[in-house]
């Protein structure tokens, strides 16, 4: 086909194919690499403001701290006080302050992992905004996402952030010691969240009483021993 | 609301193209799946402030939505389904997690004019 140098502007259709989130998701994969090579299970926790999500990563920390080398990055809009709840349980955590936006990126991840040793971390925890919108669509790198929710936000909740549960690989029903006194459906709450994504893990927990936090830390347990065994190069598992 | 920084990503993209073959941008088309969790009527408004003082301020955001598609291990079919709240075959109701359509953000096509001399 011949130039077209002729002065009138001719509107012309150009097809592109570029995902909008090439750029982050472009870091995450960066980030998910890292972590392959490192060993580390990284979980990107997301919820909604209030759901019980602090109290239950201090719990998490302070009770695996012995057993697992531990670090948490913490996304809020502004403050350190989620950061300096998580500190108690004598591991890594750093409080990433957002300012006004409302979810992490990858490229956060990124820069405030910088002088932190990945190969010294098994599990990596990140807490995100509180906020069931924006989080679901921004890879950070993660192994798993972990989506929580309180039994006092009410069962249909997942119903209304079908987005959210569906980029969710685990879902906890937290406050579980509140489930009677707001007389909380659980048979209900896991058809919605199954409805969304059928092959979503369940846990119940309280952090107050401990009830199922049992399972939840196996699990956690499971997965970074799963990580670690599938690290390329590994120096740890040696094979037969 | 992070429609904003999505409609800057699609500004940005759509002026390095511009830049790049020497010509003026007066539509972006878009596809937005119903599980890319953005919000079409934030995103058209998010597209209005992003574009101010930009070379695309003349510009039109064109979005087009697309449905959430499901594969059916039991039909052995894909199925479009009339909304996100439950991810069932309109079939034969099992449930199913293969989601092949519905997540897009994607940018498809720009229209463009060559730029007039200033």
């Amino acid at each position: 086909m011949s130039s077209n140098t002729t002065a009138t502007p001719t509107p012309r259709i150009v097809e592109l194919r570029h995902n909008i989130l090439k750029k982050n998701d472009h870091l995450a994969r960066a980030l998910r690499q890292r972590f392959a090579e490192a060993g580390v299970f990284v979980v990107n926790v997301v919820s909604s403001p209030g759901s019980g999500k602090t109290a239950l990563l201090e719990r998490t920390l302070t009770t695996l701290a012995p057993k697992l080398s531990l670090a948490t990055l913490v996304g809020d809009l502004a403050t350190d006080n989620d950061a300096t709840r998580l500190a108690k349980s004598g591991t890594k955590v750093k409080q990433i302050e957002t300012g006004t936006l409302c979810h992490l990126e990858a490229e956060m991840i990124g820069s405030y992992l910088e002088d932190w040793d990945l190969t010294e971390i098994d599990l990596l925890v990140i807490e995100n905004v509180g906020n069931l919108v924006c989080p679901s669509s921004y890879d950070l790198g993660e192994d798993s996402r972990v989506a929580i929710f309180s039994t006092t936000e009410g069962e249909d909740k997942p119903l209304k952030y079908p987005t959210l549960i569906n980029s969710a690989d685990v879902a906890i029903i937290s406050k579980m010691d509140l489930a009677e006194a707001v007389e909380f459906d659980r048979v209900q709450m896991h058809a919605s969240l199954q409805a969304m994504r059928p092959d979503i893990r369940i846990f119940e927990t309280s952090a107050k009483t401990g009830a199922g936090l049992e399972d939840w830390y196996d699990w956690l347990e499971q997965r970074v021993l799963a990580k670690k065994q599938h690290q390329p190069n590994s120096t740890t598992i040696k094979e037969a | 609301m992070h429609e904003l920084s999505i409609a800057q990503s699609i500004v940005e993209v759509a002026q390095r193209e511009a830049k790049t073959r020497g010509v003026q941008v007066d539509a972006v088309y878009v596809q937005l799946g119903a599980l890319s969790g953005v919000v079409k009527d934030a995103l058209l408004f998010s597209y209005d402030i992003a574009t101010q003082g930009t070379g695309l301020e003349q510009s039109q955001l064109i979005i087009e939505d697309i449905p959430v598609s499901i594969y059916c291990a039991t039909c052995q079919l894909e199925h479009e389904l009339d909304g996100i709240q439950s991810l069932r075959c309109p079939i034969c109701n099992q449930p199913s997690a293969d989601i092949r359509r519905g997540k897009e953000l994607d940018i498809r096509a720009l229209e463009l004019v060559d730029a007039t001399p200033t």
